[in-house]
């Protein structure tokens, strides 16, 4: 078993222009930087980015979007991206808004091997048309679809050679079922270790859902709001 | 005198009780983790995978790995937990949530809600606005009574694309303090020095004054 390659261009090689790729993080916190800096460089486009946000003009997704890369968005909050707004607005990109605990939960269906699922979110607004609705004990609930991705990446704070991987603080966010959603994951990690480094308690995502993982480098962990109080 | 930001979260933090799990949205509603009574422990939720949420970090001890659901650096108290976007969402959605507090663009007098996207102007999305208000057991929206034009945002129905439909409780404006029921905004409180005529004036949906009105304390 051999899943770790050398760096962020290598796990990326086989993604091509078209394909459809799910990418962790909350804002700009537990971005997979690596891989987002190596899709840029390889110049892939026509992507649809699964992704909770898309990073800010200059950084994240953003990166992707200022080169055009980006066909489809599908996330739930895309407020502090000036740029997204403008391609959105004028018609070059295509987006489609979901309530977020619905992103998260139609990534966990995935990883849990569950086609569908019933949520609450939305019944009643823009996000439920077209959809199947059902009640249950009173209450009306929309059936949302698993995602379908071709490649999830993601970023832990470290990992083993084996895949497994364990994440700090709230940079964990949607990198967890998004690893567990992928047909190809790939797991970039800002300290890989050896088999037996990690306590298996300690783990949040166990390596069966892992096919690549790297050591990346020169995490810059932009602070999109810095807010802070005064010392005494 | 209409309330400033800061008073209108300040009477919202009197709604806490004590054990309280709560979501604060982003804005006015992040405020009223200020005005926590004394004697009542409540644990701030973020929707990002945080339960236990503290204070702004001390200058220099800023974490980029530690954020609250704005994307504002955050802290952890002792007892706090961290967990998954899917877990985050699950304990909203199964109703462990008690109150949620958040912002709104506009609400009508049946409790639906809007604030998430202005036709071909302002798309940024509904972030977890959606999964709260459909889940929530308790929610008190935060607003500005008007808006800039001087026209009421507290409606007989929304004009915006909704967020959630006949799920709002409570509003507390600037002007004062409204139950939502069966026969539309009925206001319990009033602002010091805002009278009931004002608060008639400027409510657009169905309003009833409740029989024992009274002027809010702080």
């Amino acid at each position: 078993m051999n899943k770790v390659v050398a760096n962020a261009d290598e796990a990326i090689k086989d993604i091509n222009s078209g394909a459809t790729l799910m990418l962790g993080g909350f804002g700009l916190c537990g971005i997979p930087e690596n891989c987002i800096a190596a899709l840029v460089r390889k110049g892939v486009n026509n992507l649809t980015c699964i992704s909770n946000n898309a990073g800010v003009d200059d950084f994240g997704i953003g990166l992707m979007l200022q080169k055009k890369q980006v066909k489809k968005m599908i996330s739930s909050y895309v407020g502090e991206n000036a740029e997204f707004e403008r391609q959105l607005l004028s018609g070059e990109l295509e987006v489609e808004l979901i309530p977020q605990g619905t992103l998260a939960t139609r990534c966990m269906a995935a990883g849990y091997g569950m086609p569908a699922v019933y949520l609450l979110a939305g019944f009643g607004t823009e996000v439920a048309e077209g959809k199947e609705v059902r009640n249950f004990n009173g209450k009306n609930y929309i059936l949302e679809h698993a995602f379908d991705s071709d490649f999830a990446i993601v970023k832990a704070w470290k990992g083993d050679t084996m895949g497994n991987l364990v994440f700090k603080e709230t940079a964990r966010n949607f990198n967890p079922m998004m690893a567990m959603a992928g047909k190809i994951t790939i797991a970039e990690v800002e300290h890989l270790v050896k088999p037996g480094e990690i306590d298996p308690d300690h783990i949040h995502v166990p390596g069966i859902y892992v096919h690549r993982i790297f050591e990346g480098e020169n995490y810059e962990k932009r602070i999109e709001q810095r807010t802070v109080r005064k010392r005494n | 005198m209409a309330l400033n930001k800061e008073q209108i979260a300040q009477r919202i933090a009197k709604e806490l009780k004590d054990g309280y799990y709560v979501n604060l949205g982003i804005g006015i509603p992040t405020l009223v983790a200020n005005y926590i009574p004394e004697g009542v422990s409540v644990v701030l939720q973020s929707e990002n995978g945080l339960l236990g949420m503290g204070p702004f970090p001390f200058e220099g001890d800023e974490d980029p790995d530690l954020i609250n659901a704005g994307k504002q650096t955050v802290t952890t108290l002792p007892g706090s937990a961290i967990f998954d976007s899917a877990m985050s969402f699950g304990m909203i959605r199964a109703g462990k949530v008690d109150l949620t507090v958040l912002g709104a663009m506009e609400v009508a007098d049946n409790g639906d809600i809007a604030n998430w996207k202005i036709p071909g102007k302002m798309v940024k999305g509904m972030g977890g606005a959606m999964d709260l208000v459909a889940a929530a057991k308790n929610i008190i929206v935060a607003m500005q009574h008007t808006n800039p034009k001087g026209e009421s945002k507290l409606l007989p129905k929304c004009t915006l694309p909704l967020t959630g439909v006949g799920c709002i409780k409570k509003v507390v404006s600037d002007l004062g303090v409204f139950d939502i029921t069966p026969d539309g905004f009925v206001c319990i409180e009033y602002a010091p020095g805002v009278t009931i005529e004002e608060i008639k004036a400027k409510t657009a949906g169905r309003l009833k004054i409740a029989d024992d009105v009274k002027e809010m304390v702080f």
